[in-house]
């Protein structure tokens, strides 16, 4: 299916420079779906059973290679400048955040951050762009500042982390022990999940410009509500400002080039779904 | 140190694998309990030992060769089953501790009685399996039925005669070393001094008496003080099969570290480190996954250790740290699927490897059922599969070939047809003889090679 992976070869015709801008902007695609993947990878840990650290660590440390080489590229800065206008949320924030913080509460009142996340349509994407030979060779940079993954480490300590919302009161149907055990398992676990993500995505220097009606919104969420199949669908169902209007703000301001692929498109999430579930 | 000899593995010229038995269910439905998650020989090879997912363990022993059936070496049966480890649940965590058993390393035998470590991710027992085939018969205080006698009803005393009973195997915890670890317990090694044993979880080895449950040494610690700098775990530990001072451990980045815990109580420095130098033409996102060791031998001899990652098997020689002596190729095929291979998972998987008797040779396993062996004297390789089709007494296997470029010759397989649920991550060498254990997902295969 895929042959061995080759560099990219200077092809030395007049059709080089639109030949080179293709590839790279295929690469970028592929590399923006393989860091779309990955932080997918990171959050469907187990919520039973402790999710295997070695492999967690291991997609971390992909992450943060994509995400040093997407801010050499400056790439990156296309990704949170998005997100640094006044009406959008904070920018520090990963985009990832932005997905599972949304409630549908949010959304019908207008406010919480307006954006989608790019994750949310760039999972969608048809396979094909997801492996290439491109994708299997790659020249890091090195000596990029690690933006990304200040708390990535919280998926770590998923004891502790338990352990402090617990003592928050988050958790307040968590361990009545009656009823049925398993459910309050499953949804002690998806908020923990969340949770994990609220930690692993945070940036540790929060922008003295952050929303404080943003965190407010944030502290009494209720994450039991969030389930990660239930987000990305009410993210296609319910778009107050669609994905279309991202992709336009990304256009006007640098024209990188992705805009073309990343319309979401429904079929393509469900597969992605099942692949996630399925496995 | 007595070498063994073998006229050659792995495609020699008189040399053939045969097909000698298979445990498990035929079932196309597999379930998920009866998945075997380790597979070990003991020392003398007569006894074999396979974990599973449902925290069992399965012990078969080998039959004396018979002198009717000389063509048949002994066959393995079942000797010992029980219920090792049962699933645990953290309540402080809130979450559930399996009881798939990671790991099987056998004692050294010292009695009549077979001892083993089993472990699981948190908790690792000492069993014992003993036989019984004698029962005391002819009590004075009590009956047959086991009723207590009136003492002023005996008017004369018999002493108590052993007779012959049917062979009754008995495996009993005779020690449970727990709450040592907080993460999760990938490796087990008994050391040379037959007296302590290290465990090994995803940042710290512990080192252990074997008599000694209540406490155990902390002898290597990776934890970073600030977890969100943690970019690298413990993924093996072995002991050193003679110095029982040495003991090397791998990472996810492809390194391994040898330490001697003559030098420091906390051997966080290591005394050697073996690392190879990453090719920067095959560099790719997944350069760092694929070099993730994901397990750790030494040879026999103690003079040589051998690495698995995704894609290679490495063998090290003790005094040279900056590259392998040699490199294998398992399945090179999937450099060009690594991309898959890490969406549906299957790039984390752990295949372990291990060596002959007489570390000419070493084997480990791949995908669609199939297992590698390279003989390290004659270069040879061959690919063989664990498969009820080839499952006839006797019958030879075939090797098995993975066509790679755009034609595929007869019985060849295209890479695109390889099934990656079927996957081979434990095997097993005699110590002694070329007799091989295959897991194959719920079905263990034992191989001979042709006695002609």
């Amino acid at each position: 299916m895929y042959s061995k992976g080759t560099k990219r070869k200077f092809s030395g015709s007049a059709d080089t420079a639109t030949d080179d801008k293709a590839m790279a902007a295929s690469y970028s695609l592929q590399r923006q779906s393989l860091l779309d993947m990955s932080l997918i990878k990171l959050q469907l840990c187990h919520m039973l059973v402790e999710p295997n650290l070695c492999r967690s660590v291991l997609i971390a440390n992909t992450v943060r290679q994509i995400q040093e080489e997407m801010t050499h590229d400056g790439s990156w800065q296309v990704v949170t400048e998005a997100f640094s206008s006044p009406s959008h949320g904070p920018s520090d924030r990963l985009v990832a955040t932005e997905v599972l913080c949304r409630s549908p509460v949010l959304e019908q009142q207008g406010g919480g951050p307006k954006l989608y996340s790019v994750m949310g349509y760039n999972g969608c994407r048809e396979e094909e762009v997801v492996t290439d030979k491109a994708l299997c060779s790659v020249a890091v940079g090195d000596g990029a500042p690690a933006l990304l993954l200040g708390t990535i480490g919280h998926c770590w300590d998923r004891a502790e982390l338990r352990v402090a919302e617990v003592e928050a009161g988050v958790s307040e149907d968590s361990l009545s022990g009656s009823g049925d055990e398993e459910e309050t398992r499953c949804r002690e676990g998806t908020k923990l999940a969340t949770g994990q993500v609220f930690g692993m995505f945070e940036i540790k220097n929060s922008p003295p410009g952050s929303d404080p009606a943003l965190e407010e919104l944030f502290s009494d969420v209720d994450a039991s509500y969030y389930d990660l199949d239930t987000m990305l669908t009410g993210i296609q169902s319910t778009p107050k400002m669609g994905p279309y209007d991202l992709l336009d703000s990304l256009a006007s301001s640098h024209g990188p080039t992705s805009n073309s692929t990343c319309r979401a498109d429904l079929n393509e999430l469900d597969h992605i779904m099942e692949i996630i579930v399925g496995s | 140190m007595l070498k063994y000899t073998f006229k050659g593995v792995g495609g020699g010229n008189d040399f053939q694998w045969c097909f000698s038995q298979v445990k498990g269910a035929i079932d196309e439905d597999v379930a998920e309990a009866d998945i075997i998650s380790t597979v070990e020989f003991n020392y003398s090879g007569e006894l074999l030992a396979t974990g599973d997912k449902g925290g069992r363990v399965v012990i078969f022993q080998r039959e004396q060769e018979s002198k009717n059936r000389p063509h048949s070496r002994g066959e393995y049966n079942v000797y010992s089953t029980f219920q090792s480890h049962e699933p645990e649940f953290d309540y402080l965590k809130s979450l559930e501790i399996e009881e798939k058993i990671n790991k099987i390393r056998w004692l050294p035998q010292q009695n009549a009685a077979h001892s083993l470590l089993s472990t699981n991710d948190k908790t690792i027992k000492l069993w014992k399996i003993s036989e019984r085939d004698k029962r005391a018969e002819g009590y004075n205080l009590k009956d047959e039925d086991g009723r207590l006698r009136d003492p002023f009803r005996i008017t004369s005393l018999r002493v108590p005669v052993l007779m012959p009973m049917d062979l009754m195997v008995e495996a009993s915890p005779r020690r449970i070393f727990a709450n040592a670890h907080t993460y999760h317990i990938n490796s087990i090694s008994v050391n040379s001094d037959h007296e302590t044993y290290l465990s090994a979880d995803d940042l710290r080895i512990n080192l252990w008496h074997l008599e000694i449950t209540d406490r155990s040494f902390n002898i290597v610690d990776i934890k970073p003080a600030n977890m969100e700098e943690l970019t690298e775990v413990i993924t093996a530990a072995e002991c050193h099969p003679h110095q029982c001072n040495v003991f090397v451990y791998s990472s996810s980045k492809g390194t391994i570290r040898l330490c001697d815990m003559r030098a420091a109580a906390l051997c966080d420095r290591q005394s050697k480190f073996f690392e190879e130098p990453e090719d920067p033409s095959s560099r790719s996102f997944f350069s760092e996954i694929i070099s993730s060791i994901s397990d750790v031998k030494f040879s026999h001899s103690g003079r040589y250790m051998m690495t698995r990652d995704y894609l290679s098997v490495k063998v090290w020689d003790l005094n040279m740290e900056n590259r392998p002596v040699e490199t294998y190729q398992v399945h090179e095929y999937l450099r060009s699927k690594l991309c898959s291979l890490y969406e549906n998972d299957c790039i984390f998987d752990k295949f372990e490897c291990c060596w002959n008797g007489s570390d000419s040779a070493i084997m480990t396993g791949s995908y669609n059922n199939f297992f590698r062996m390279f003989d390290r004297n004659t270069r040879r390789d061959i690919t063989l599969e664990a498969s009820r089709e080839n499952s006839k007494p006797r019958a030879v296997l075939k090797p098995r070939k993975v066509s790679t470029g755009g034609k595929r010759k007869k019985d060849e397989i295209s890479v695109d047809s390889l099934d990656f649920n079927k996957k081979i991550l434990h095997t097993a060498w005699h110590p002694k003889e070329n007799v091989i254990a295959v897991a194959a997902t719920n079905n263990l295969y034992i191989f001979q090679d042709k006695i002609n």
